[in-house]
């Protein structure tokens, strides 16, 4: 991180802890579940963006994560704050196990084979055996956490600056990875997988790891979601949750950590904005944004932005060199 | 590049403030204001004419001058039938809109998520557009009012005409997999409990994502059933009817319940002539029955229909169901004598006495009391003679005698 950059995230940082202060409690509530999909897209992004496996059953882990969160609270009587680990470890095993088998899988039938898992976790939440613990349809209610008492805060600020915490914390695990050796061995297998493996890469360990990895994130993600809405039922996660997440990736920015937070604010109000242009056609109108974007923005908003940070660092350094 | 952006703001810009230039001319008189989601888009899309003609209703009360003088606001959202989006759109009717009500949310998930935060938040929550039993818990849930005749009662309804009139049924039952199939389930269950429990012989289930119930049907058949028990939606009413005939089974009795037993939406794209003989129970009047040609109620409803929800199907019983729902809620805000406080509201709701709507069947009154907040508890067996349903026997109670 060069000091430019760590300029742009402290400021960042310092807004997003400021906003809560600005905003009423209903918008504090919308933008923690923009953190939440933030947290995903990054986990998912790590996958497809830099690992290059494209992923259609995310939404599968979010919901492993959320009914996790909810059952250790439900049942266990777990504190939430401490039922975000464990989200994140059961779901990096199972995201582990998951890309054990992925790994003979390439491209669009990995993406088909993920398709199914995103499709079979809402139905296998409601199976009998389960439903002890699940709900089944009914879902479970979780209840909301009260901010500690002297913070004086309310809780929906809390649970933000809660998410927020999260979010920061993954961001620069995020980094930190991704910038790194590992980073570039990612792009490398993404990019040509036999001369990574013929620079020594172990590309199934990295592959089947990445899968893990990215799963830890979206399950974190599903169980703050979960402790924010308060409730965690099948159809919280039917496959359009994955379509959404995917969506938010692209948006927002392949192989680009800041994007997910650009394709989290897009999958959080574009309905909401959709919805009120035109009652009949949210979805039109949806779809309508989707074209503009991808047609203005072909690598996303992250994409944009680096383009024209570059239209204008460019001159300037050619100015100082001379 | 930058007009365009700039123009792109605007329009956003507009899009963002449009919905608040609305309330701030709206709070200029008097006015009372509901909110509500529906699922105009997703897999319940369907139901999304239940909050459009609630809309064209309030607007044509406001025309004819509002309630007591008050206009009412309704604001309409949808939620896709998916509950973290009906937790955010709630949110922001109470918080943000400042509702003094909720009106019909729609879904038995969507109510289940929202149910402890609305009343955490004391706002009236009426008439939910479901018929699961545990809205009725006016105890522990004092803010919920149901609305629909509960679905424990529909089940125990057909578990008690199964019984007195073929004490040896095998019956087969296809149930949706979620709180609305597994309650109608246990009304029936209630009633065939101890030794009856064996009537029943095969049980499946379908998630309302399913495309089909053909495979559903093909494996209840298979268990020899004579005694068929549809607890589905409207589409999957419409093809478990059409498949049961198709697949040659045609059950002696061949029961659909009350939420998938449109004659418009369901039994017509099923075929008329497969729906021969099916029996449900009602208890607001049939758009398409014959008997209602002339009777004023209908013909108030189809004016209406004519006039002021024109995109609106008339085949749709939910039209029906929504006109009778939009009328309780207007009795209720005429019985707050102005005082649309939400305490009030509650009382107003909590004080329905033998109110009866013409669209109802005759003999079925509204009651609701601080203690019984169903309102609707009473229904008559009809059967389907291939162009209409014919009511018989008689209006029977809550816990169905």
């Amino acid at each position: 991180m060069n000091r430019n950059q760590a300029i742009g995230v402290a400021i960042a940082i310092a807004l997003a802890c400021a906003l809560p202060f600005v905003l009423g409690n209903y918008t504090t509530f919308q933008l923690t579940m923009a953190l939440c999909y933030a947290i995903a897209l990054m986990g998912l992004n790590m996958l497809t963006g830099y690992n290059g496996q494209i992923s259609l059953g995310h939404g599968a882990f979010f919901a492993i994560g959320a009914y996790t969160a909810a059952i250790l609270m439900d049942k266990a009587n777990w504190a939430y704050w401490a039922t975000i680990p464990v989200a994140g470890l059961v779901c990096l095993v199972a995201g582990f196990l998951f890309g054990l088998p992925a790994l003979r899988l390439e491209g669009l039938y990995l993406a088909v084979a993920t398709l199914a898992l995103g499709n079979a976790v809402p139905q296998i939440l409601k199976h009998k055996g389960l439903e002890h613990w699940t709900g089944g349809s009914m879902g479970v209610v979780i209840i909301k956490p009260e901010a500690p008492e002297w913070t004086g805060l309310n809780q929906d600020q809390w649970l933000y600056y809660f998410t927020l915490l999260w979010v920061v914390l993954l961001f620069f695990a995020a980094w930190n990875i991704l910038r790194g050796r590992v980073g570039r061995a990612l792009v490398a297998i993404r990019d040509h997988p036999i001369a990574a493996q013929a620079m020594g890469i172990n590309t199934a360990i990295y592959k089947s790891l990445t899968f893990g990895v990215s799963a830890l994130y979206t399950g974190v993600a599903g169980a703050l979601a979960a402790i924010a809405v308060q409730f965690a039922s099948p159809d919280s996660f039917t496959i359009f949750l994955s379509l959404t997440l995917l969506i938010g990736m692209v948006v927002g920015g392949l192989a680009s950590i800041s994007g997910a937070f650009y394709g989290a604010l897009f999958i959080q109000f574009t309905p909401n904005i959709a919805d009120q242009i035109s009652k009949a056609a949210p979805w039109a109108i949806y779809g309508v944004f989707l074209i503009g974007f991808m047609y203005l923005m072909p690598s996303g908003v992250a994409g944009l932005i680096r383009v024209v940070r570059h239209k204008v660092q460019v001159p300037l350094s050619r100015k100082e060199t001379r | 590049m930058t007009l365009n952006r700039r123009k792109t703001l605007a329009i956003g810009a507009a899009a963002v403030a449009a919905p608040y230039l609305n309330t701030v001319y709206a709070q200029a008189k008097k006015e009372v204001k509901l909110g509500q989601t529906m699922p105009y888009s997703g897999p319940a899309s369907a139901y999304g004419t239940i909050g459009k003609l609630h809309q064209a209703f309030f607007k044509k009360v406001n025309a004819e001058g509002g309630v007591n003088g008050a206009m009412v606001n309704l604001i309409s959202l949808d939620d896709g039938y998916s509950p973290p989006k009906t937790v955010e759109q709630i949110r922001r009717l109470v918080e943000q809109d400042n509702v003094d009500a909720l009106f019909q949310t729609l879904g038995t998930p969507s109510n289940s998520a929202i149910h402890k935060y609305v009343n955490a938040k004391k706002i009236p929550h009426l008439f939910v557009a479901t018929g699961a039993t545990k809205w009725n818990d006016a105890k522990n849930y004092p803010w919920t009012f149901g609305f629909n005749l509960s679905y424990q009662t529909e089940g125990e309804i057909y578990a008690k005409y199964i019984l007195k009139n073929r004490p040896n049924a095998k019956i087969a039952i296809l149930y949706q997999n979620d709180d609305y199939g597994k309650d109608v389930l246990a009304g029936v269950e209630n009633v065939l409990k101890g030794d009856k429990a064996k009537m029943i012989v095969a049980r499946a289930t379908y998630e309302v994502t399913d495309p089909t119930v053909d495979s559903q049907i093909l494996t209840l058949k298979a268990s020899g059933a004579d005694t068929f028990i549809n607890i589905t939606t409207p589409k999957f009413a419409a093809q478990a009817i059409r498949r049961v005939y198709d697949s040659g089974w045609k059950p002696p009795l061949n029961i659909v319940n009350n939420v998938g037993a449109s004659v418009g939406s369901v039994l017509t794209p099923a075929g008329l002539d497969k729906s021969v003989d099916v029996i449900t129970v009602q208890y607001y009047k049939d758009e398409s029955d014959p008997t209602w040609k002339d009777d004023p109620a209908m013909l108030e409803w189809r004016a209406f229909m004519g006039k002021h929800y024109t995109e609106g199907n008339v085949l749709d019983a939910s039209n029906v169901y929504a006109y009778i729902t939009a009328n309780l809620m207007l009795q209720t805000l005429k019985q707050c004598n102005g005082n649309y406080s939400k305490d009030n509201i509650k009382k107003a709701a909590e004080s329905i006495k033998n109110w009866k709507h013409g669209l109802l069947l005759p003999g079925i009154s509204v009651n609701t009391s601080a203690t019984d907040h169903a309102p609707i508890d009473q229904a008559q067996l009809s059967k389907f003679d291939g162009k209409k349903w014919v009511l018989f026997g008689e209006v029977l109670g809550g816990g169905a005698g």
